[in-house]
């Protein structure tokens, strides 16, 4: 559709022709194309934008709608009365704040610790030398290829013999590390100059010292991208807290949710208040640290 | 950001890594590939391309130390697994070996003999297909003219839009196929609301055996495409502009400029972007367990929700372990195919 763009010709009058050129000017139908150009975009854009943020409004919406107003014909689309009593069920009755704060735990503990597990991994990968240092490195890479689903058997039986099945460490504990995150660190702390950690050697700093406080420091950015990623995926995990979380009392919002959706699949207002809590937490993070995210899977793509 | 990386202004490296890439094996250069930050480092053999200096005595050691957490872990928890899966897809474990690990029996390829006849096998592999192959290329073509039209010189808050794209991404894929399984409702959804007024009857979104995966794919799209077009982003500004301009003067038109210079220098990130998303297609889960739970019909059952409703719902591990290396080897067989076609490309 954005190959349909009129072209610029290079015959006119030169670069001060621009959209701001009157009509019947010289310039005229270049900037008629231009803003045609320019309203066809804009256009799709905002259609774009709007299939985008549909269902999520509509989720908000639904959820403060009164009881049944969301299962109606014709549907609406804005709650005639704005009600929070679905919220307020949601906690008294069906224990959401239980299941609110199991995710947060886990999403937090697994983030906190990943970040130091990978960091160190990823920073010996990239700056120290040592003999198999390869060899590992692309041992590790193999694992890239596996999908994680082939380890979950084997893993739950692991799991059970360790007691770890419905535990919070069930969860956290295959989380605490991630090839991934390890190959994040290691491409970013490369540019770490070497001349700055020898200079410490050279100070009788210890390699602890030197990674806590010279290398830390360095590669914040890209700590910041793996911990916002790391809450986002945790937070949003489903397939394994499903297997290895067998009781209530320990589940995670989206297998509270998967479950509930079972039982209430007439309360369509209590649903969409339940599904509000389970993303609202990731899309404020998101929101608002999203420099540090958007960036890092821009920069981590693609980087010449 | 730009900054992080230094570059070695010598090219002579660019001929040695031609030869590094031919000797390096197969799964390397997938598994780079795979992994975003070494996709362009790898291919230029970027890797290990700095000179060789005496390692300082103690920085092996405290190398391993590093490493250690992380290599115990991802060892344990899932280099093992995956081996044992190998060996527990060639037992009978079931529920009685739970309880009594020595129950278990050794049948080699029993349980890759009995799938292969089981039609139900069969349908998820179908469907599995069915969503990759669809939805794979509507996310992949989507992104990219998001991106496109994102990159656009005329189009201005390119941040605000991007943002709203990529939204749906961020959100917990339970809770918006909760929000979707209402909005597909056959008399209450605003789908079929919507279509209504454009003449479309009501379709049975999630109770019709052919609608479902449709219903399902959508949704898929909607929720990934704005991952992908941040790549295809980066991947477009990546492009020197001066090559449009050259083409231009050529008196390329749009359409031209885009096959013959977009198209050919987004190839890595287009191979990225594959990759990326058909595994991701292939592990298709969350989506029918919640909305379909399968159906209806089994038209919405995928090979992971086989292999969970085998392994965790009728505790038949051995024949879900089965399932499970079977779901590896096409993803891997899927990945390699890609490689192939853009090497046939290039």
């Amino acid at each position: 559709m954005i190959l349909n763009e009129p072209q610029r010709k290079t015959t006119g009058p030169g670069p001060s022709a621009g959209p701001l050129r009157a009509p019947g000017s010289f310039a005229a139908i270049e900037v008629d194309r231009t803003l045609v150009t320019k309203i066809v975009l804009y256009a799709l854009l905002i259609i774009g934008a709007m299939i985008a943020l549909t269902p999520m409004l509509w989720m908000l919406s639904a959820s403060v709608m009164p009881t049944g107003e969301a299962s109606a014909y014709p549907p609406r689309f804005f709650p005639s009365k704005v009600t929070f009593s679905h919220y307020g069920e949601l906690f008294t009755r069906l224990n959401l704040g239980r299941y609110l704060f199991n995710s947060a735990f886990i999403a937090l503990t697994v983030t906190a610790i990943s970040l130091v597990i990978n960091s160190m991994a990823g920073y010996a990968f990239a700056k120290l030398r040592f003999r198999g240092r390869d060899r590992t490195f692309k041992l590790l890479s193999l694992g890239l290829v596996l999908p994680v689903q082939v380890a979950m058997l084997p893993l739950f039986l692991l799991m059970k013999n360790l007691h770890l099945i419905n535990t919070y460490w069930g969860v956290i504990i295959p989380g605490m590390s991630s090839i991934f995150g390890i190959f994040l660190i290691r491409q970013y702390a490369l540019s770490i100059p070497d001349d700055m950690l020898d200079a410490a050697r050279i100070d009788g700093a210890s390699e602890l010292r030197i990674y806590w406080e010279v290398v830390v420091p360095g590669i914040l950015p890209i700590l910041a991208t793996l911990a916002i990623w790391t809450f986002l995926a945790t937070w949003n995990d489903f397939m394994w807290p499903l297997i290895v979380l067998s009781d209530e009392s320990h589940y995670t919002l989206p297998v509270a949710l998967a479950n509930l959706s079972g039982e209430h699949v007439q309360d369509t207002e209590l649903m969409m208040a339940g599904s509000v809590l389970t993303v609202i937490p990731v899309l404020a993070v998101f929101l608002f640290l999203q420099r540090y995210y958007i960036q890092g899977v821009m920069a981590g793509s693609v980087k010449g | 950001m730009s900054t992080q990386c230094s570059r070695n202004d010598d090219t002579s490296w660019r001929k040695r890594i031609v030869v590094r890439d031919g000797a390096k094996p197969w799964w390397y250069l997938m598994a780079a590939s795979l992994e975003p930050t070494t996709v362009m480092h790898a291919a230029s053999g970027q890797l290990n391309a700095r000179p060789r200096v005496e390692i300082p005595s103690g920085v092996g050691k405290a190398a391993w130390l590093f490493l250690a957490p992380a290599l115990v872990l991802i060892f344990v928890f899932f280099f093992l697994p995956v081996l044992a899966s190998l060996v527990l897809s060639a037992t009978d474990f079931d529920i009685y070996a739970i309880a009594d690990p020595g129950s278990t029996r050794f049948v080699g390829l029993k349980n890759y003999g009995k799938l292969l006849q089981t039609p139900e096998f069969w349908q998820a592999l179908r469907n599995t297909f069915y969503f990759a192959l669809v939805g794979g290329p509507l996310t992949i073509a989507l992104s990219l003219a998001t991106a496109l039209l994102l990159n656009h010189k005329l189009v201005r808050f390119k941040g605000f839009f991007r943002t709203i794209y990529f939204i749906p991404f961020v959100t917990t894929l339970v809770a918006v196929s909760i929000v979707w399984r209402y909005l597909y409702h056959t008399r209450y959804g605003l789908f079929n609301y919507g279509l209504g007024f454009i003449g479309i009857g009501p379709i049975d979104w999630l109770g019709d055996p052919n609608w479902a995966m449709p219903a399902i794919i959508l949704m898929a799209v909607w929720k990934s495409f704005g991952y992908n077009m941040l790549i295809f982003i980066a991947g477009l500004q990546a492009i020197p502009s001066e090559l449009y301009d050259a083409a231009e003067i050529d008196g390329a038109g749009p359409v031209r400029r885009f096959f013959n210079v977009t198209l050919p220098l987004l190839g890595p990130t287009l191979l990225f972007v594959g990759v990326i998303t058909m595994i991701g297609y292939f592990q298709l889960f969350a989506e029918p367990y919640v909305m379909t739970q399968g159906g209806p019909l089994r038209a919405t059952t995928s090979v992971v929700l086989l292999m969970y409703e085998e392994g965790f719902r009728w505790w038949r591990m051995g024949y879900a372990a089965a399932i499970a290396f079977v779901l590896f080897i096409v993803i891997l067989l899927a990945t390699l195919l890609q490689f192939r076609l853009q090497k046939d490309r290039t």
